[in-house]
């Protein structure tokens, strides 16, 4: 299935290869990088790129590009979904997954690479499972391994493999058992000139990070279950429970993980909780553009919006902004034309202003194209959809675990035309 | 993190002579020097230091890693293959796997070491030896790798036959001579009940042998229960896998529909006179059809695979979603949208792929993504593919009731600042406008109106897509004809003006006084054109020519003349040919007479289709599918069967004795139960599946055996302390046993070349055998006696129905503990009935069982007349499927119906197993882990001895007591009765009434359910 991997920065260099089968010499990345070429922004490289004798597949993660060599028909979403995982892998080990940290690790990395494919095909992808085969460096470890020459290759053997929660390891101790649960959700949405909404959806997940000792059977009940359309779940949630009594059951995997990701049935009507007032002009002739912004809360059930963050790419047209923010500061790249302005918290009673010209092109006519806003912004303990959890049980072990829910409501890709 | 590289190299800083490794260990070298440093590394893989060799294996992968050849060191890496420390052995065999093929006689050296590690005892280091020996490519070992993999595969330990599914595409990719031998080996690996080969050696049959399509009839149902529990990369290829087998062996669930389908679609578009004729044909296709019945294994597919659209990987739910789309019946399909849906939130790759196959969906089923059609807006921050594709995709949905609110959307997408973007807009409103009748004028309107664009890209868009619309009905719109003959003074793009100037050409009739104007502007800037642009001149010119020859006449001489001289051979054949085909000469040949009708034919209207139409003949989700080209090893997708193949091709038989008996070697194939799927399973067809294993018969048959013995001597007394004697006499028969056992072990031992840990096993299957034959007869007769004696004291009673409540018809049940002997892995039920009334009960039976899938009832016979006063007593068979699920059914009297329900309390759940001691402790050696379970407890005041807990355990559970040296512990084994999983107990005592109790069992369910009970039981 999967030929090879090479890595790739962003300055086009091939910093890391791997070859499950007979080596692939990495000429072949010729062809990735032709794609490369051609495409203007950095996401427009075509996922699959066909060349006479092998499929390149890549992904494009943390500036990185992980292109994958295939020689026959495989699904392309296998390899897709395949080098993400590597990646999530990456990032759960060294903390980020960047040129550098894969470059300090590079061992780690080779003996991760080894386990997670065989042949092309995947065998251990789960953490929980490579955790126990290859142990995650930290600081101390490091430090101890280069006096003491121990490694970081686990002593015992992964009988996680073995088991029919391959998810769970055996043995887990704590001192202090917890269980935190952080429910998440965004707000996709599409506003228009008007401010009237074109489409608003709510997706959520469920983020857990579950430290209980032993071999926990935990059960998560909701208030109103009935507001989750469309439901993805980690394999550990027993599915033929779901479908009948709409309760998470499970026994979970150490550490944290994705519970559950959801869609709020289309059907109820999205809360916004942000407008925006504009008012953004060129007039032909002037080499100025008036520019007008003003932010406000809609429906936020009396919570406080905070961390704003407004962003527009502005034509290419314009040379330059001047404008004045009431609070918070603005940036603007004359280069890439991005305006960001970052707001900070709305306060409902003096609401964030950002005013002043735009600069043109002297001689050239007014650009007929309108910016489009990108909103982010984070309203905490408060799920849009108003999803509450009802309650929390453990069976299977004897002590009290501490339990915690937490909630959150995102702007996702959350746009307003002008 | 930041903080590591100081902390690390201070600490360093004590022990220099360490090499730093973390970093580049060649970079900074000049070439020459790259000898030396590799002698340094020699030397310190020569060294005795663990460390040392560590450090430089280290090194060593760092330059795999980078690209960098280090081929030269493998003499000395290849010595410490052997080596003790585990991550040294580790780094060794990548390099092994890594430069094997290319030192060929050197990696020899090292087979020897995996072969010895392939006879360990710990399966993972068999494993992992087999893994590193099937991938050292060098063809000399072929035999040694067949017979490895032949060996692994018939392993006992899953984990190891997985390993083996992974070797077979090696080997094959290796040697493909060795094809006929491994698709042996694939036969009966597929045959495999473990959910962890099932994804492997799917994966190895779809390398090999994907046309062996009748390897999977057996298979088949097994692979579809399987399947929620098997991981879910091997999910993505067994469900690719059985799409492809569906489509051979089931018929096409829309095979009415289709028909139906096509005409009305027919009519949807065609004009009236072709309506007409189609009404005239549906009654026809209509009597055509035929009453279409859904094969309940295709069924079986859909409904086991419909749960997995909740996966997290969206591999799996792209996988699903082709299959439903390639075998649901038409109305079943829309499910798979919301999951498509979803998956576009994810990474943009994943979009990417997803929409490519939405796209091709969206064509054959619009319904499916109209709800959907909000979630295919488009927004500026989207790469530029993936907007092309939502554009795709909104075109392909769009009719006549949304087609306003895409219009508008549309609208929109023109002001954008990416302008390949607005360009594909513009197709799409193209598209849009030849689609649906309706709306061609405003788009045309608007598109007329792009025509002032300041951006040429747009207008030079608008003025391709117009072309396209005004061939349509040219007629009525020469003002936007003349419109766009204006335009060719400004628009530069060559595609733009090539269309103009065709348009002006074709359609001269309606422009006659522009069109010669044209053809004069053209002909001075004839030689700065592009090719199109030139060859669009040549054609102008020869129209005109043709229509109005007065006025252009001369201009159309010019044109050719410096078509002549062109640089380009086909501007210059093509002039020739004109001049040849309008200009009348005396040699010029017939064609001329007709050369007006050759370049003024009315010509159809060219039709703007989807990209993705038709891509569905290629399995969506797949690679070629997304390249729209056939991909090396690409399985086509069959078409439906005219009619259904045999379906009992999938049925499996369930084994007799004899055969079990000769396939042995089969049975130390441990079940694992899959994990959730035990609720999951089917009734029907799964249950023949299910029961198709040979080692839950003969080990229940065998425990049944002396199991039946042991109950009946129990019901004979009623005191328990005839019961204790009892129990002795059991341990004497189990020393005899023993003894036998003893002899058979040794023969068995010079007979087989089998490893000795399955050999016993081995041997126990052969006893039971022995013992079930001589204890046959008694069996059946216990069993037919079973059936008229009343349940003995001993026996705890259940009440089924009380007496008031049933008005007067009393039933009782009871967990007889003996085999039933219909069905071995079903627990057999005693049922009393008792009328108490004073009437006649008649026709007693069971009726609508309700039951957890996978579970099943093997209902008692009806009892014809029940007489006032008089009881009754009758077995039936429940398989709990080893769960304490109630099994809830109707009982019915002539008169009266009740809901009933039986629920096993878990130690009724399993039926003896026979086992020596050493067996036991073997057996507990391998549910180690989180299949123990261990528990501390206080024993009850009436605990004093062992006889009571012996006695106390076995009333809580069908088990049987296992000899045991020590006076201290109290050893007890049992089996599932409906997957054969071994059941341990061990109840050690301490002084003081203490005590400590251990269940292993593979079910952890069942363990911790029983260590419950049995505490209870205990601490009373």
């Amino acid at each position: 299935m999967i030929h090879s991997l090479f890595l790739v920065n962003a300055s086009g260099d091939i910093f890391l290869e791997k070859h499950w089968k007979s080596v692939v010499s990495r000429s072949v990345c010729d062809y990735f990088f032709e794609a490369l070429e051609r495409a203007t922004e950095p996401e427009n490289v075509p996922p699959v790129i066909p060349t006479p004798h092998h499929f390149l597949i890549n992904v494009l993660r943390h500036r990185i590009y992980f292109v994958a060599v295939i020689q026959s028909e495989v699904p392309p979403l296998f390899v897709i979904e395949f080098l993400h995982r590597v990646v999530d892998t990456f990032q759960d080990y060294f903390g980020v997954c960047s040129e550098a940290a894969i470059k300090d690790n590079v061992v780690v990395v080779y003996e991760l690479l080894e386990e997670m494919l065989d042949n092309g095909f995947p065998l251990a992808t789960e953490s929980n499972i490579l955790k126990e085969l290859i142990k995650p460096p930290t600081i101390l470890r490091t430090v101890v391994n280069t006096i003491t020459g121990s490694t970081n290759v686990g002593e015992q053997l992964p009988t996680g493999q073995l088991s029919v929660v391959p998810w769970r390891r055996t043995g887990v101790k704590y001192t202090n058992n917890e269980a935190y649960f952080d429910v998440v959700e965004e707000i996709d949405a599409i506003i228009d000139k008007s401010g009237s909404t074109i489409t608003a959806e709510i997706q959520g997940v469920i983020d857990a990070c579950v430290k209980l000792t032993g071999m926990p059977d935990l059960t998560l009940s909701f208030m109103n279950p009935r507001l989750l359309d469309d439901v993805s779940f980690h394999p550990c949630v027993r599915f033929k429970r779901w479908e009948a009594e709409r309760i998470l059951s499970f026994i979970p995997p150490d550490g944290n993980f994705r519970l559950l990701s959801y869609h709020v049935s289309s059907q109820n009507l999205v809360a916004i909780p942000v407008y925006v007032k504009h008012n953004i002009s060129f007039r032909e002739g002037s080499s100025q553009g008036r520019f007008e912004l003003t932010l406000g809360p809609k429906q936020t059930m009396g919570k406080a919006v905070e961390s704003v963050l407004v962003s527009s790419q502005l034509p290419r047209g314009v040379l330059n902004a001047n404008l004045s923010p009431s609070q918070g500061t603005y940036t603007f790249d004359p280069v890439t034309k991005l305006l960001s302005w970052d707001v900070g918290k709305i306060n409902p009673q003096k609401l964030p202003s950002l005013k002043g010209s735009v600069s043109l092109q002297t001689g050239a006519s007014k650009p007929d194209e309108n910016p489009t806003i990108n909103i982010q912004f984070k309203i905490q303990q408060l799920a849009i959809s108003g999803l509450k959890v009802n309650r929390l049980d453990m069976y299977g072990e004897k002590y009290k675990p501490f339990k915690g829910i937490k909630y959150m409501t995102k702007a996702g890709k959350f746009q307003v035309r002008t | 993190v930041s903080a590591a590289p100081s902390a690390f190299s201070d600490e360093k800083g004590g022990s220099a002579s360490e090499p730093e490794y973390g970093h580049d260990p060649a970079s900074g070298g000049i070439f020459s020097s790259d000898y030396k440093r590799h002698d340094d590394l020699k030397e310190m893989l020569d060294s005795n230091k663990d460390s040392l060799k560590l450090e430089a294996m280290k090194r060593i992968v760092a330059m795999i890693a980078r690209g960098k050849n280090a081929s030269d060191l493998f003499p000395a890496v290849v010595k410490n293959v052997a080596c003790k420390n585990i991550e040294v052995k580790k780094l060794v065999y990548v390099y092994l796997v890594r430069y094997a093929e290319e030192q060929q006689d050197l990696a020899l050296l090292s087979i020897s070491t995996f072969q010895r590690g392939l006879k360990d005892p710990n399966q993972l280091i068999r494993a992992s030896a087999l893994r590193v020996l099937s991938s050292i490519r060098v063809t000399i070992i072929v035999p040694i790798m067949m017979l490895a993999i032949k060996e692994a595969a018939s392993d006992m330990s899953p984990y190891v036959r997985k390993t083996a599914a992974h070797a077979i595409p090696k080997l094959h990719s290796l040697d493909p001579e060795q094809k006929d031998q491994l698709i042996e080996v694939i036969e009966k690996l597929l045959a495999d009940k473990t959910t962890l080969v099932a994804g492997s050696v799917v994966m190895a049959f779809e390398e090999v042998c994907p046309d062996r399509i009748d390897l999977i009839h057996k298979n088949y149902r097994k692979l579809c229960n399987l399947l929620i529990d098997v991981e879910e990369w091997g999910q993505v290829v067994i469900i690719n896998m059985l799409t492809r087998y569906a489509r051979t062996q089931f018929l096409n669930p829309n095979i009415n529909e289709s028909l139906l389908e096509e005409n009305s679609e027919k009519a949807f578009y065609a004009s009236d006179d072709e309506e007409e004729e189609d009404k005239k044909a549906e009654p026809a296709t209509l009597a055509k059809r035929k009453p279409y019945v859904m094969d309940p294994d295709h069924r079986l597919l859909l409904r086991n695979t419909k749960p997995l659209l909740q996966s997290r990987n969206a591999a799996v739910v792209m996988a699903v979603a082709q299959l439903y789309f390639h075998l649901a019946p038409k109305a079943e399909v829309g499910i798979i949208a919301k999951a498509l849906v979803r998956l576009m939130r994810s990474h943009s790759e994943v979009q990417y792929v997803v929409l490519q196959n939405v796209a091709t969906m969206s064509i054959k089923r619009r319904g499916m993504f109209e709800p959907y059609l909000k979630s295919f807006y488009i927004r500026s921050t989207d790469p530029t593919q993936i907007k092309v594709l939502k554009l795709e995709v909104l075109t392909n949905l769009a009719n006549e009731t949304n087609i306003s609110t895409i219009l508008r959307e549309f609208q929109t997408y023109i002001k954008s600042m990416d302008k390949d973007f607005v360009a594909a807009s513009i197709q799409a409103i193209g598209r849009c406008a030849t689609n649906i009748g309706e709306v061609r004028d405003t788009c045309l309107n608007g598109l007329v109106q792009l025509l002032s664009n300041r951006d040429e890209l747009v207008v030079a868009e608008s003025v391709v897509v117009i072309k396209k619309l005004l061939q349509m009905q040219p007629e009525q719109h020469s003002d936007i004809i003349k419109h766009m003959a204006k335009l060719i003074d400004n628009i530069q793009v060559p595609m733009a003006r090539a269309s103009i100037l065709w348009l002006i050409g074709e359609y001269c009739e309606h422009v006659p006084k522009i069109a010669p104007d044209v053809l004069r502007k053209m002909a001075k800037s004839f030689t700065n054109e592009e090719d199109i642009v030139k060859l669009q001149i040549i054609n102008l010119a020869a129209k005109l020519y043709l229509t109005n020859s007065k006025q252009s006449k001369l201009l159309t001489q010019y044109v050719l003349n410096l078509a002549k001289y062109d640089q380009n051979y086909d501007i210059r054949d093509r002039a020739r040919f004109i001049r040849q085909l309008i200009v009348p000469t005396d040699k010029s040949g017939a064609l001329s007479k007709y050369a007006k009708k050759l370049f003024l034919a009315l010509k159809p209207a060219p039709v703007l289709e989807s990209p993705f139409k038709d891509r569905d003949h290629f399995q969506l989700g797949s690679l070629s599918h997304l390249l729209n080209a056939k991909a090396a090893g690409y399985q086509e997708l069959p078409n439906w069967p005219e009619s259904a193949p045999d379906p009992s091709v999938r049925n499996v038989e369930i084994p007799d004795w004899s055969k079990c008996s000769s396939r042995k070697d089969r049975k130390e194939k441990k079940v694992e139960k899959p994990f959730y799927s035990d609720s999951e399973g089917e009734s029907g067809p799964t249950e023949s599946a299910d029961s198709g294993n040979c080692e839950s018969d003969s080990g229940s048959g065998s425990a049944s055996a002396s199991g039946s013995d042991e109950s009946g001597s129990g019901s004979e007394s009623e005191e328990s302390g005839e019961e204790t004697e009892s129990d002795e006499e059991e341990e004497d028969e189990e020393e005899e046993k023993k003894k036998r056992k003893k002899l058979d072990k040794t023969k068995a031992k010079k007979q087989a070349e089998e490893s000795a840990e399955r050999c016993t096993i081995h041997t126990i299957h052969q006893i039971s055998c022995i013992i079930n034959f001589d204890q046959f007869d008694m069996n059946k007769i216990t069993s037919v006696f079973s059936q008229t004696l009343a349940p003995s004291g001993s026996i705890k009673m259940y009440e089924l129905l009380h007496r008031i409540k049933g008005e007067g018809l009393a039933v009782e049940y009871c967990f007889s503990r003996q085999p039933f002997s219909p069905e071995p892995n079903m627990v057999a039920v005693q049922i009393q009935f008792t009328n108490n009334t004073n009437s006649e009960t008649k026709n007693l039976h069971i009726e609508d069982p309700r039951l957890q899938s996978g579970m099943r009832i093997r209902e008692f016979a009806e009892i014809d007349v029940l007489a006032a006063g008089e009881s009754v007593t009758v077995v039936m068979g429940i398989d709990f499927c080893d769960s304490t699920q109630a099994a809830n059914f109707q009982l019915c009297t002539h008169t009266r119906k009740f809901f009933v329900s039986i629920q096993p309390p878990v130690g009724e759940l399993m039926t003896p197993a026979f086992l020596t001691e050493n067996d036991f402790k073997k057996e507990q050696g391998k549910l180690m882990g989180m299949n123990e379970i261990l528990e501390k407890l206080t024993l009850g005041e009436k605990c004093v001895n062992e006889h009571v807990i012996v006695e106390r355990v076995t009333a809580t559970a069908n088990l049987s007591r296992v000899p045991c040296g020590s006076d201290k512990e109290c050893r007890f084994a049992g089996k599932t009765v409906s997957s054969g999983c071994l059941v341990l107990v061990t109840v050690t005592t301490k002084e003081g009434g203490g005590a400590q109790l251990t269940v292993n069992c593979e079910k952890m369910l069942i363990g911790t359910m029983l260590v419950k009970d049995i505490l209870q039981a205990l601490s009373q």
